[in-house]
């Protein structure tokens, strides 16, 4: 029976990628190990290697095809004896149309649940934007490209911005977010480090501490760990030790928090530790066009900021202003949702859940109000105070631990400034209490759900 | 300790050729012996308010280690930026920073370089390219190639002068600065001050390598040993690494054989070596009566000697007069300088 091939997932993110080219004609003798084809995800080229040996008998997804679902059949491969008609005994070709939309084959449908939100269409905003003026042009963005063009923009506007890091210069980015820099800018302000998180984190403060603006790439910020003195001892603390004659304007950014089955090491939330520190600004986008103007804000702001990504996002798309100079103030919340019933309260990709959560609930009636924080530190404490006044109920989501965590952090304020508006104690969704397991089904349990934030929203809503 | 000697097995970049430095002229002699002697006067003052309660928490004398940050400024030129550790009032009194500022600060007042908010570990000044101060061991080595980064990125000729003893030299991004600095050639001149004992814990007690000038083999930056305890050594070694980083060879290190009288810290009774050990170095080596005997050598009057000393104590007096009739920060500075 001839054998299929599949499309394979190239990274632990990624559902769907582009069929760039065929480098094996139908007919060509394939030996294992010959490179078949070549594939783009949205971080990469990767060629595709033969594992089986024989004739490559039909070509089911021709060259040029975009967003093909993970494990599509793309090709038969006729072992020794078999001929083109044995082709027939293999499924038929897939119309492309289908593969882009079917969701991806059974293995990775049930059994292996994603543990992530599906990317692709942007969540409906029902508020407008206060920051983008009426009739402003839009365009599709990812979360990579404006987070690329952010940089981009600074370093063309300021010759003092430089970016380093890890792969960040010729590889493009281990997430590809750096991509075409070092083509623009030069291996000068593009600057490949080595692996070396804690000495480039103080290169990185020291060179700030004479006025350049550097943007500090950590490929993720679970390797920041390495890093961390430098960014509180050294960068958040130096303003205040100095009497405020040295401070340093830096960005320490890259994904954060959970990508998928990459397990303990690599899928943990800093929010709540950075957004402890006094000196240090935490920023923690949701939505491209956030991404955008508050990257472009934080590369602009003479205080170490800390600019938590996530890499389950990068690929999504949004609504990008098409302005000259698109920035975001630091510090104000965005009311994405309006309702009267609760108060979902989250941040990066804990949106995923609440917006998830809030046409849930919209169903059954309820009307959540839904908050994007976008900047932890300093919080917009008013921004939530005047909705659970309105709401008087309360839902955190978070993708860190609860213990001393973001949520508990707004449950207190909530409590300090709003506690007699309250019908309902506030209520933390949050991941487990627990390390990152790597099974598919532990992964899931451990983090928060849509499901967990709209049980969460009934019971204080006493539904 | 020892005279300095030569490293036992020779590297090729080890230069030291144990010969004698070269002679300052008098008006170098005068210079040393006056910026020594104003740093050995200051911190046996900060130790005796220290003694009076006056100076709060850790405060890390500099008393014996002298010729090295004097010896060093010598061979520096404007915009040249200079970084190090805790242990650094001797290195803020040398680049030229104000006496009163400085102990003003010790004793926690607002007419000091930091507010009052930074202490004895943590002053900075940026008019006189002094980057701190800093309380975390070894901290300031990626600090300092960062400052270096900064030059090699704006294309000027300065040098970052970056301080560390020979415990911070066991730190890890140490060796992650020395790869990064030499890689991109940055001109960086990396002082390990050796003075013999990181807090109680004595070199031959925690490093492997004791030749802290090969320290940087592996990353092929060129070291040397030098008299830390010879002013004149001090400036020639570091004319000649300044003169390396500035013509974009990249970094150097100059290990400093040195040693501090005092303890760590003023808390530190000293228990880790004899009382004999001390004193011999005091007697046979001192940085400061090596200029003073050289001076009356060349006829200088003692008066002319005693005019320095006097010069030298009224403005030690005067900070420390300063420092304790400077008012506290004034309570609404609790909330300032966290941003900017």
């Amino acid at each position: 029976m001839p054998i299929q091939v599949l499309m394979p997932a190239l990274s632990p993110t990624m559902e769907k990628g582009n069929l760039a080219k065929w480098l094996k004609k139908e007919g060509e003798t394939i030996k294992s190990g010959d490179v078949i084809a070549e594939i783009e995800t949205d971080k990469a080229t990767m060629e595709v290697e033969a594992t089986d040996e024989g004739t490559l008998g039909r070509i089911l997804i021709p060259e040029g095809t975009a967003d093909v679902a993970v494990n599509t059949p793309i090709a038969t491969i006729l072992a020794d004896g078999e001929s083109a008609a044995d082709l027939a005994k293999a499924p038929a070709p897939a119309k492309q149309e289908k593969a882009a939309e079917s969701a991806p084959p059974a293995a990775a449908k049930s059994e292996a649940p994603q543990p992530k939100a599906a990317p692709s269409a942007p969540q409906p905003v029902a508020e407008p934007d206060p920051e983008v003026p009426a009739g402003t042009e839009m365009v599709t963005q990812t979360i990579r490209e404006a987070l690329r063009d952010a940089m981009a923009e600074e370093m063309r506007r300021d010759g003092d911005v430089f970016v380093m890091g890890e792969e960040v210069a010729e590889y493009q980015g281990a997430y590809k977010v750096t991509q075409g820099l070092l083509q623009e800018f030069g291996a000068k302000r593009v600057i490949d480090t080595p692996i070396t998180e804690h000495g480039f984190a103080g290169v990185g403060v020291g060179a700030a501490m004479t006025g350049l603006k550097p943007i500090v790439e950590f490929m993720t910020f679970n390797f920041a760990m390495q890093a961390i003195d430098q960014i509180i001892n050294s960068a958040a603390k130096t303003l205040y030790m100095s009497g405020g004659q040295m401070g340093c304007s830096i960005v320490f950014r890259g994904p954060n928090g959970a990508a998928a089955r990459v397990a303990a090491q690599h899928s943990q939330d800093y929010s709540a530790w950075y957004s402890h520190i006094p000196g240090l600004k935490v920023v923690a986008p949701y939505s491209a066009a956030d991404a955008k103007g508050l990257l472009k804000a934080a590369i602009r702001d003479p205080n170490p900021v800390i600019f938590l990504e996530n890499e389950v996002l990068y690929g999504h798309t949004g609504q990008v202003p098409k302005l000259d100079d698109f920035v975001i103030p630091i510090g104000k919340a965005r009311i994405v949702r309006s309702g009267g019933h609760v108060t979902i309260i989250s941040w990066s990709n804990g949106m995923t859940y609440a917006l998830k959560a809030a046409d849930e609930l919209a169903k059954d009636g309820i009307e959540a109000e839904v908050i994007d924080l976008r900047t932890l530190r300093p919080m917009d404490t008013e921004t939530i105070i005047n909705s659970v006044k309105k709401t008087g109920r309360a839902v955190t989501v978070e993708e860190g631990w609860a213990q001393s965590g973001v949520g508990a952090e707004i449950a207190a304020r909530i409590m300090e400034n709003a506690f007699d508006y309250l019908d309902a104690p506030v209520t933390r969704v949050s991941g487990k209490d627990v390390p990152m397991p790597y099974a598919a089904n532990l992964e899931k349990l451990a983090l928060p759900s849509a499901a967990e934030v709209v049980e969460a929203a009934k019971a204080v809503c006493y539904r | 300790m020892a005279a300095p000697k030569k490293a036992a097995a020779s590297t090729p970049q080890d230069k030291a050729d144990g010969g004698p430095p070269p002679e300052f002229t008098r008006e170098q002699e005068l210079k040393a012996l006056r910026d020594m002697l104003l740093i050995r006067r200051f911190e046996e003052k900060a130790g005796q308010l220290y003694g009076m309660g006056a100076i709060g928490g850790f405060c890390h004398l500099y008393i014996g280690q002298e010729a090295v940050v004097v010896g060093m400024q010598m061979a520096l030129k404007e915009g040249d930026q200079v970084i190090t550790g805790y242990r650094d009032h001797g290195h803020m009194l040398a680049t030229g920073m104000d006496a009163n500022g400085v102990m003003a600060e010790l004793t926690g007042r607002r007419g000091g370089y930091s507010k009052g908010k930074g202490g004895s570990m943590h002053m900075f000044s940026k008019e006189k390219h002094f980057y701190g101060g800093h309380g975390i061991v070894g901290a300031q080595v990626s600090l300092g190639t960062g400052l270096a980064f900064a030059n090699h990125y704006r294309g000027n000729d300065n040098v970052s002068v970056t301080y560390f003893g020979d415990g911070a030299a066991n730190q890890g991004q140490v060796y992650e600065s020395f790869n990064m600095a030499e890689l991109w050639k940055l001109p960086v001149i990396y002082v390990i001050e050796n003075n013999r004992y990181a807090m109680g814990t004595s070199v031959s007690r925690a490093s492997a390598q004791q030749d802290f000038s090969k320290r940087g083999a592996s990353f092929n930056i060129p070291g040397k040993q030098v008299d830390g305890m010879d002013v004149r050594a001090v400036k020639a070694a570091g004319e000649e690494a300044a003169a390396w980083c500035r013509a974009g060879k990249g970094p150097y290190i100059l290990e400093m054989q040195t040693y501090r009288y005092r303890g760590h810290s003023m808390s530190d009774p000293a228990k880790y070596r004899t009382r004999e050990e001390v004193e011999k170095i005091r007697h046979d080596q001192d940085p400061i009566e090596q200029v003073r005997n050289r001076l009356l050598a060349a006829k200088v009057s003692e008066q002319d000697l005693k005019a320095i000393d006097a010069e030298v104590r009224d403005v030690v007096n005067a900070s420390a007069d300063f420092a304790q009739h400077d008012p506290e920060p004034d309570a609404a500075e609790l909330w300032t300088d966290v941003y900017r």
